[in-house]
């Protein structure tokens, strides 16, 4: 018996499993934005790793596919690389850190500025699925108040920004509602990236491993961002441009150099800041020494 | 007044296996009109009050509540989804307990305009407004709008739970020991202000209540229970003052005198 036993399968999951996952995120197309639970995976990395984002990966993913995956916008950092080897391991597929040549784009915490075009699937790993988590603990209540469409809670936590803060403080894993029904955490992406997800082009779906949830939007849906007629949804600008690269109206992450104050603001998004250095974008910290040559 | 009830509660039983949590309960509440409910612990009054408020499956009987389109639905034939949002919008439950009934760790600024939020207002000014003048129509001072009710004495958690409550402008409320727990001058106040609110804006109340004298001062009408039974069921005075059956006796003579 033990002969027949399969000693490799292609992407690292049973095909059972596969099918499994497959018939949850198929059902999670069906209705954006709601969380389908499904039978989560022990996978060979720690929960918060992007178990989720794996499962989701592995079950689409077929040999000819290319796959890119980043953290924080970056490929080349401990989670990227890693899960990016693990897939040419177990699947052998043609990887990239192109944006535009990737057909499934698996991240943790940021969109690709470059825009996604049809055809492309970007994979979230998302920790904790649930926008209403923090404000209501127990997970009978919170799905009873997805399915009721009982909402009020989420603008309390708005509110309670505003009054504490003055403005809508929350810069990360703002909630979004979409197609006009669910309530959904966009992950810990930026609210600069939300803007993004409506309407794309690309279908977006959502793993969480441990909280063993699915869920999806599909291409050309609407997510908007919650928030009041008065204060409305803003994303966040930036005073600089990239050092680097120059650019500008995209996402930077600061950078401290030395214990002096000195910092940098680059593009957290290494493949666009890449790409626009090929092309002669140059900033201000990669400009020809101008200081020593005056 | 109107000539049609607001609330009917009809053959109203609810059984704990084989004990009783209240039995065959029949009354009729009209808008404007406060019923207290009184009796001794164990006696079945809060059952009879969760029963009637939907917060707990009745074993027999039926409830029916005149909507505002003035059609009786049957609370127990309605779908969660509006049986909630009746709950959030034309009700008001007040618990004994504030910490039960507010949000704890958001500021009474928030906990009022929680309901509204829920039924669709999207602008910022205009909740912190309604809010305000909430607070100021249960003597909590403006200036407390961003602090949290953990911060706040029994008294004013308790006012800031009515706040939250009437916000909405609901028809009907619920009070489950409204003045528990509080002392004398606080219980005083409350009592007064809750009188004032009746008054000002028509509301039906039911009151649950071991104290008599709450039941007394707030309501029109009184049902009085004793393991599960309404033994009494009269006007305020008319039990309190001449009391009929031997139980009713003993309660009322039970009131200690200062």
């Amino acid at each position: 018996m033990s002969a027949d036993l399969a000693t490799y399968n292609f992407a690292y999951l049973d095909e059972q499993t596969k099918r499994m996952i497959r018939r949850a995120i198929l059902k999670a197309i069906a209705i954006p934005g709601y969380q389908v639970p499904f039978a989560s995976r022990e996978m060979p990395m720690p929960y918060g790793w992007g178990t989720g984002g794996v499962q989701v990966t592995a079950s689409i993913i077929g040999p000819e596919d290319v796959l890119k995956v980043i953290d924080q916008g970056a490929d080349d950092t401990t989670n990227a690389v890693s899960i990016r080897a693990f897939f040419q391991k177990v699947a052998d597929v043609a990887v990239t850190t192109h944006t535009k040549d990737a057909t499934i784009i698996q991240t943790r915490h940021r969109i690709p500025e470059q825009k996604l075009t049809e055809g492309q699937v970007l994979v979230y790993q998302v920790p904790i699925p649930e926008p209403l988590r923090f404000l209501e603990p127990r997970e009978t209540e919170t799905r009873k108040m997805h399915a009721l469409e009982e909402y009020g809670l989420m603008h309390v936590k708005l509110y309670e920004d505003i009054a504490i803060n003055g403005r809508i403080s929350k810069t990360y894993a703002y909630p979004v509602k979409v197609d006009g029904r669910y309530v959904m955490d966009p992950s810990p992406t930026p609210k600069f990236d939300n803007p993004k997800m409506h309407m794309s082009d690309a279908l977006q779906l959502f793993g969480a491993g441990r909280e063993k949830r699915i869920y999806a939007v599909p291409p050309h849906t609407e997510v908007v961002s919650l928030d009041f007629e008065d204060y409305p949804f803003e994303i966040q600008t930036f005073e600089q441009d990239c050092a680097l690269c120059g650019a500008h109206g995209v996402y930077l992450d600061e950078v401290v150099l030395d214990d002096k104050g000195g910092r940098m603001f680059v593009c957290s998004d290494t493949d666009h800041c890449e790409d626009r250095r090929e092309h002669g974008h140059v900033g201000a910290m990669l400009a020809p020494n101008q200081e020593a040559a005056e | 007044m109107t000539d049609t009830p607001l609330l009917k509660v009809s053959g109203v039983s609810k059984f704990y296996g084989s004990r009783i949590g209240c039995k065959d309960v029949n009354f009729e509440l009209w808008p404007g009109e406060v019923l207290a409910i009184v009796g001794e612990s164990g006696s079945g009054k809060t059952t009879l009050l969760n029963c009637i408020s939907t917060r707990l499956l009745p074993t027999a009987g039926s409830v029916e509540y005149r909507m505002r389109d003035g059609n009786f639905r049957d609370l127990y034939h309605m779908s969660e989804a509006e049986r909630r949002f009746l709950m959030r919008t034309d009700w008001g439950f007040v618990h004994q307990n504030p910490a039960d009934g507010l949000r704890m760790t958001v500021s009474a600024g928030a906990n009022v305009g929680e309901r509204l939020m829920a039924v669709g207002d999207r602008h910022y000014g205009k909740i912190r407004e309604t809010a305000t003048d909430w607070l100021g129509r249960v003597e909590i001072s403006a200036d407390r709008i961003d602090d949290q009710p953990r911060a706040f004495s029994g008294g004013m958690r308790q006012r800031l739970q009515i706040a939250r409550n009437l916000v909405t402008g609901p028809r009907l409320v619920f009070m489950d020991e409204p003045t528990g727990g509080l002392d004398v001058s606080v219980q005083a106040r409350l009592l007064d202000l809750v009188r004032g609110l009746v008054n000002d804006l028509g509301l039906a109340a039911i009151v649950v209540t071991h104290d008599l004298a709450v039941a007394r001062l707030l309501s029109h009408r009184m049902m009085v229970m004793k393991d599960g039974h309404v033994i009494e069921h009269g006007l305020t005075d008319r039990v309190l003052d001449d009391p009929r059956e031997p139980y009713t006796q003993l309660l009322v003579s039970s009131i200690l005198q200062v």
